[in-house]
């Protein structure tokens, strides 16, 4: 390569960095602009950092699973025992912390699968809208729709052994039609867009069309109804915990968490205010965060 | 040999309301580095026309010839890469054309890799500023989103994605009707430049007649779905034979006496274009024609050719068939 055309391609590539470095830092003012969303971001890296390096943090990490000290049983909040303890005497607080792992885990697991196969079943259905493409993946989303969701999930989970990863997997199937619907909206209208064809008049090819030119324009969206579902799976997984199908005691899940302590209300109210408690402060934070994803890509 | 020859080309949609008659055998043909305007009002079927021979529709009948290559029952994703190379597209609006999440380098770059396989990264960045420095672009727009330019600089750049292929053909689809009149000025001069040096035909579409007068080489008149007249840019505007044409001219508007003089016989402009679902019987001009006969409504007119120091100057109009074949075609 001569000197001059290294000295160019070393100038642009100095440029576009410098843009992308402008873009995230005019994303971020957005994003940063919204004390509610920064509250959610907050509250969200606390509790995965918790969740995290739970054996740390944790005052009793022994007593996340199976540990019975009786003498310590039904104890008020405290402040050895922010949450109290349970019917076990394990502390509350704790298992809290370790609960926000199996949530946590199950957010990631499930969006980590649905995001990306629902948006690629909606844009192959939306860009090849009316061949046979489209009819069997929307068609195949109907039917998985047409099923109440917490159904579904109930059905598969109790046909196959009830344990975390099963419910996983049925959170999984009865969530990607949404994804494709939705993606599938956006790509059978943006594929009537003069850059769409615009692109094709070039000869680009569909899969580039697909992921380069249409894709990028639907990020938003996709990304704001990720953040937001994220709660929903939270909520979901715990529902299905809570009637006995996914994580089994003494799993420091805390939906399980919940269902268990719920037979000692009203006497020990503490045991299931405290997960249910950190459910809700985990969806809050969801909740918010989508508020500030969807400003971020609102004010492009 | 013609880059483009179109013969009787027919588009039809059919909708739930009957079947609309967009283009309804229209012939015209297109030299090697000349300008042809197809003009017409909304509806005339002038847009649908271009997008046949993009390839964004099939013909339903007739012929679309690109150098004695059918092209009209080809449609664009069926194309070999050659012959997307040669016919290129320019849209009206850049607002809509430019994909607004990408920058004008990957705008610009994603035409460059197709056509130009083989370059490297510096050599596709060399090609590309050589390319912006000829539309008149300034290279520091490179890393710019299509919603921080100016609307004349947005169309330059979708002219110039459309130019990197090195297309012979160019369809200009109304360029300058959705851009400021500074902005308009600019794409002209852009469009006339690059023709002159590059010799590439355009088949401009439009209704801007100030456009055609600074572009075309012929004019051809649409008229839902039809060629009403046809002529070299001087005899169109010196000479417009066709009722309507006399109409479209005499609507520009004027400062002067002496402009207006210019101007042909003031033929004011009445009623609106039907629809193309359910033509006109006859000449289809004729419920808005002043001179309108009798065998205008009951009879399409014959194509007269007329002669013209700039070739074949054709129109469509009983007015110019003589009355003794009139009373021949009457009975």
């Amino acid at each position: 390569m001569k000197a001059e055309d290294f000295q160019l391609s070393e100038e642009i590539i100095r440029k576009e960095r410098e843009m992308r470095r402008e873009s995230i830092k005019r994303a971020w003012y957005r994003f940063s602009r919204s004390k509610l969303s920064m509250t959610g971001l907050i509250i969200l890296l606390a509790i995965i950092i918790s969740a995290l390096f739970a054996e740390y943090i944790a005052p009793y990490p022994s007593h996340a699973g199976l540990y019975i000290n009786f003498r310590d049983a039904y104890q008020p909040p405290s402040l050895r025992h922010l949450m109290g303890t349970d019917m076990y005497g394990r502390d509350v607080f704790s298992r809290v912390i370790f609960g926000y792992r199996y949530a946590l885990m199950m957010v990631g697991m499930v969006l980590s699968i649905v995001v990306p196969v629902g948006t690629v079943l909606g844009l192959l259905a939306g860009y090849y809208r009316g061949r046979w493409i489209e009819h069997l993946i929307m068609r195949l989303a109907d039917i998985f729709v047409s099923v109440p969701p917490l159904v579904l999930a109930l059905s598969i989970c109790s046909i196959l052994e009830p344990n975390v990863f099963n419910a996983m997997l049925a959170v999984t199937l009865m969530w990607w039609p949404w994804y494709t619907r939705m993606v599938y909206s956006l790509a059978s209208s943006l594929r009537n867009e003069p850059y769409v064809w615009a692109a094709k008049a070039l000869g680009v090819r569909d899969i580039n069309i697909m992921f380069r030119e249409l894709l990028p324009n639907m990020l938003g969206p996709i990304l704001t109804k990720a953040t937001l579902d994220a709660s929903w799976v939270v909520l979901i997984g715990a529902a299905i915990s809570f009637l006995g199908l996914g994580a089994q005691p003494p799993t420091p899940d805390l939906g399980t968490m919940i269902s268990e302590y719920s037979a000692y209300l009203p006497q020990y109210w503490w045991m299931s205010l405290g997960p249910a408690s950190a459910l809700a402060l985990l969806i809050l934070a969801f909740n918010f965060l989508g508020d500030g994803i969807r400003d971020v890509f609102a004010g492009e | 040999m013609s880059i483009l020859k179109v013969e009787d080309l027919k588009k039809y949609f059919i909708v739930p309301q009957g079947v609309v008659r967009a283009v309804d055998g229209i012939d015209f043909s297109l030299e090697e580095g000349e300008t042809l305007a197809l003009v017409g009002e909304s509806g005339s079927g002038k847009t649908t026309t271009a997008h046949v021979v993009m390839g964004f529709y099939t013909a339903t009948s007739g012929s679309v010839k690109y150098r004695d290559i059918e092209i009209g029952y080809t449609p664009i994703e069926k194309r070999p890469l050659e012959l997307r190379k040669e016919i290129q597209i320019v849209f009206q609006d850049p607002a809509t054309s430019l994909n607004p999440k990408k920058n004008v380098k990957d705008i610009i770059d994603t035409a460059i890799k197709i056509h130009r396989k083989g370059l490297s990264s510096v050599e596709r960045l060399k090609f590309m500023l050589s390319l912006l420095e000829h539309i008149g672009l300034s290279e520091d727009l490179l890393f710019k989103k299509p919603h921080e330019l100016g609307g004349g600089e947005k169309q330059l750049v979708a002219l110039a994605r459309a130019l990197a292929p090195g297309p012979r053909l160019l369809i200009l689809d109304e360029p300058t009707s959705a851009l400021d009149i500074s902005a308009q000025a600019r794409v002209l001069n852009a469009l006339k430049k690059i023709q002159e040096e590059r010799k590439i035909s355009y088949l401009l579409i439009t209704h801007d007649l100030g456009v055609v007068r600074n572009l075309a080489t012929y004019v051809a008149i649409m008229y839902l779905g039809k060629i009403y007249e046809y002529a070299h840019v001087d005899e169109f505007f010196n000479r417009p034979l066709h009722p309507y044409t006399q109409m479209l001219l005499s609507s520009i508007p004027t400062l002067t006496e002496e402009e207006e003089k210019l101007l042909p016989q003031r033929i004011l402009s009445r009623g609106e274009i039907p629809s193309p679902m359910n033509p006109p019987s006859g000449c289809r001009f004729h419920p808005r024609c002043p001179f309108a006969m009798d065998i205008c409504k009951k009879k399409e007119p014959p194509t007269m050719i007329i002669k013209s120091e700039h070739g074949s100057h054709t129109v469509k109009c009983w007015l110019y068939v003589n009355a003794h074949e009139r009373n021949l075609n009457k009975a």
